[in-house]
């Protein structure tokens, strides 16, 4: 069994709109994949199809190489969270997780594991009907982790949950990685997974806008621009607008160059007496790099957002 | 990681167990499978308490009901001319006629309206039988008003020989010979040709019984529709007279004087039978008028009238199947269940058998303790009820746990495809309680009755029906009556067909469409 996920050209039309468009990327494991698009590009579609809950119109999906409909005890093979609120009101959380782990074939033991892994041990025998958003999230994270399956597909884990909670389930998430399982976690804000993601699967209108990794994908949007801090804007701007940069002004001291590196800006203000007080490159922040990627794709349409839920 | 470990249960044991820990897990579920069982036991029970038959009298005790040879109660009333044979033999007469008295409504009031006829099932002939006592083994060879030549003999059996009545140009010769426990029916245009009517063992005969001569009428059955639905059934008297002749006996009888006995025959108050039956001979030819029946009866209370509360109950068990599934589809913990697994036909199979078990042990403590104790309650209050083989009872008993447990899964099966509780309890209710309600409330004409017997998933409640129907015995066999068109077994099979039909549909849908 390798812990890995591997979508390939995925097509799915719900009527009229195109929920997945040739939707193809690889998850390996070892680290937290980000899945992140803006509402509607497909992540929880895709989900779904990968879990063998929707069908696909054309393409493959397979988890550790294998359909999951093939799977003969799947919460052994990939651990999902689609949706916390997914529960019996009435159940008690350990009864929920109770009968999960007999159509595994767990043993009950199992499920008391997973509760002190989440931290629920002394919420096991309440209603999940009285439980918070928070609490929810974590028995659907126990429920996920219940079979200790190499494969994690979490959607939108973070949704809800209060600050403790964040920071918790992100180190929660490194660490399962750590262990060496895939793990993919899905949400609509990259901020969410700035701190937690290693690689990046950035989604828009049902087709993969870009397959990298985090430091990759900022340095691929900050591309070459350089900060600059200077008290004599213009003599710089002329001087460099000659040594065929472009210019732009940032602040009241900082203008902001591009198309020129860092040492030749410099020689270029030096050639030119140019005073000036600091030169930095500007490393855009992750979230204006998805932004920049996913301007094309954001597509906001009432449709598209009630179709890809 | 566990991935590779490979589990030690098969695949829908898995599933089986899963789905009864997720039933067990919910009060709500369990209380309603819990209520079901209350209803059946709490109607039944009341009601049969409130069943009270009184027969007056210094004692007020009402007179046994005479029981055949097969344990079912039987009417055994005719007028008996008999002489005691030992051993084998035989007796042989011709029967010229057949004419009789029915009673028909006043037309003018307190005026007895009486015409001439033989009602259909009016019998003379000849019979042996042991002994005079009421519901001992008998077998007989007789004509009938409207059916021919018959043998008939404890009370069930019945062969038909020829059609046709008998008059004086075309009489009819009968003939039964004794044969140890064996009893061969004969029948002869002509008294010289004879054919075999048919036979029947009669299981500890004695070596002594009377042979003779009998006549029975039946009382004229008369069933009207009532103007605002309902029927209003009328059984009123009726007598038959045949003159027999060319008597003749084989064997070792008695040479003595023919005895005469009126059996069965009411008592007035005063001791005076009402309406006796009579005998009359001249020289060889013998007249002999009878009253009543020989034949099972079903006039009195039954076991399943014990099971009043069972629409009720059913409703409650149609309420907590649907929720068993419509739960899940609501919650979205579908999604949940068929990521657990994936093969989704096993789910809703493995869903439909833990429901359909629950229900059927639920059913099997409330159908036991209702018919029970319920059929204990009647007895003691003096109510005559129908006695039936222990075979019966457990087949009513286990049968009517199998139809809350099949309706339990139909219902299921219609939350699984409608995914809506209302939707589906509505339909439910309406194919499976519905039509019965209507169908034996008697609102609807007999035919109609019983087709929706017949084709909806009511038909299943045919499964209750204790007392069989004889098509030798003139009764009104209609669902409010007790009597389903359908055999047990055969009812019971129309509502599994429904459920398998409708689980399917819902597997079919489950599988195509997405979660």
């Amino acid at each position: 069994m390798h812990a890995t996920i591997e979508v390939h050209g995925l097509r799915k039309r719900f009527g009229q709109t195109v929920a997945l468009d040739g939707m193809s990327f690889t998850v390996s494991p070892g680290h937290v994949t980000g899945f992140v698009g803006p509402n509607g590009a497909g992540k929880s579609t895709t989900m779904r199809v990968i879990l063998g809950l929707d069908a696909a119109d054309e393409g493959t999906a397979l988890v550790g190489g294998r359909p999951y409909r093939s799977l003969r005890t799947p919460l052994r093979h990939v651990g999902a969270l689609l949706d916390a609120a997914a529960l019996q009101p009435s159940r008690t959380a350990r009864n929920h997780l109770l009968w999960l782990a007999h159509s595994q074939g767990l043993p009950a033991g199992r499920v008391d594991e997973v509760l002190d892994q989440v931290g629920l041990r002394s919420a096991a025998r309440r209603r999940a009907g009285g439980f918070s958003l928070g609490m929810r999230q974590r028995l659907g994270i126990a429920a996920a982790l219940l079979g200790d399956p190499p494969v994690l597909m979490l959607d939108e884990p973070v949704n809800g949950l209060d600050p403790e909670g964040i920071v918790w389930i992100r180190g929660f998430l490194r660490s399962l990685a750590a262990q060496g399982r895939a793990v993919l976690v899905s949400s609509h804000l990259m901020s969410e997974l700035q701190d937690t993601a290693d690689h990046l699967v950035v989604v828009g209108r049902g087709r993969v806008v870009a397959d990298t990794s985090v430091a990759d994908l900022i340095a691929a949007a900050s591309r070459d621009r350089v900060r600059l801090r200077t008290t004599a804007r213009e003599r710089a701007t002329t001087a460099l607008s000659q040594a065929g940069a472009t210019v732009a002004v940032a602040d009241r001291d900082v203008i902001t160059v591009s198309g020129l590196a860092a040492e030749r800006v410099v020689a270029a203000l030096t050639a030119g007496a140019v005073p000036f007080s600091e030169v930095a490159a500007d490393r855009a922040t992750l979230e204006e790099a998805y932004l920049e990627l996913t301007r094309n794709a954001v597509e906001f349409r009432a449709a598209d957002a009630e179709a890809g839920r | 990681m566990s991935a590779g470990t490979a589990p030690r249960r098969g695949g829908f044991g898995r599933l089986l167990r899963a789905e009864w820990t997720k039933f067990r897990t919910v009060r709500g579920w369990v209380l309603g499978l819990a209520v079901a069982p209350l209803v059946i036991v709490t109607l039944g029970l009341v009601s049969a308490s409130g069943s009270h038959t009184s027969c007056g009298g210094p004692y007020d005790v009402c007179p046994a009901v005479p029981v055949g040879p097969g344990g079912e109660a039987v009417d055994d009333k005719f007028y008996f001319v008999h002489k005691p044979l030992t051993g084998d033999g035989s007796i042989t007469a011709r029967v010229s006629s057949m004419t009789g008295h029915i009673r028909k409504p006043d037309v003018t009031p307190g005026v007895r309206n009486e015409v001439d006829g033989v009602v259909p099932w009016a019998k003379a002939g000849v019979i042996v039988k042991d002994g005079t006592r009421q519901g001992s083994t008998y077998a007989a060879t007789m004509v009938t008003g409207g059916h021919g030549v018959r043998m008939q003999y404890d009370f069930t059996g019945d062969m038909a020989g020829r059609p046709g009545g008998v008059s004086k140009d075309s009489p009819r010769w009968l003939r039964l010979t004794r044969s140890g426990e064996e009893l061969t029916g004969y029948e002869s245009a002509d008294g010289r040709h004879w054919t075999v009517v048919g036979t029947a063992r009669l299981a500890g005969l004695p070596d002594t019984v009377q042979v003779g001569l009998f006549v029975a009428s039946p009382g004229d059955l008369t069933v009207q529709q009532a103007d605002f639905g309902g029927s209003i059934q009328a059984v009123r008297f009726t007598e038959a007279i045949a003159v027999f002749d060319q008597v003749a006996l084989e064997g070792r009888t008695s040479g003595g004087a023919w005895e005469r006995d009126d059996i069965g025959v009411t008592l007035e108050p005063d001791g005076a039978p009402h309406h006796p039956g009579g005998f009359a001979q001249s020289g060889d030819t013998y007249t002999v008028t009878g009253v009543g029946d020989i034949g099972p009866t079903g006039e009195g209370q039954r076991i399943e009238s014990t099971l009043s509360g069972l629409p009720a109950g059913l409703i409650v068990v149609i309420v907590a199947a649907v929720m068993f599934v419509t739960a899940e589809y609501r919650r979205g913990l579908i999604r949940t269940s068929l990521l657990a697994g994936p093969r989704r036909g096993r789910v809703l199979a493995a869903k439909a058998t833990v429901i359909g078990t629950v229900t059927f042990v639920a059913g099997l403590a409330a159908a036991g303790i209702a018919v029970v104790v319920g059929t204990r309650i009647l007895r003691s209050n003096g109510n005559p009820v129908l006695p039936v083989s222990t075979l019966t009872e457990l087949r009513v008993i286990a049968g009517v746990a199998a139809l809350l447990a099949v309706a339990a899964v139909l219902a299921f099966a219609l939350g699984a495809l409608f995914r809506n509780s209302a939707a589906a309890v509505t339909v439910a209710v309406a194919v499976i309680v519905v039509p019965h309600v209507l169908a034996t409330t008697s609102v609807l004409p007999l035919g109609a009755a019983q087709w929706l017997l017949r084709l909806t998933p009511a038909a299943g409640f045919a499964v209750q029906q204790s007392i069989p129907e004889y098509p030798h015995v003139l009764a009104y066999y209609a669902p409010s009556a007790g009597y389903y068109p359908l055999a047990p077994w055969a009812g019971l099979s129309v509502l599994c067909a429904y459920a398998a039909l409708a689980l399917g549909l819902a597997v079919v849908r489950i599988r195509r469409r997405d979660a």
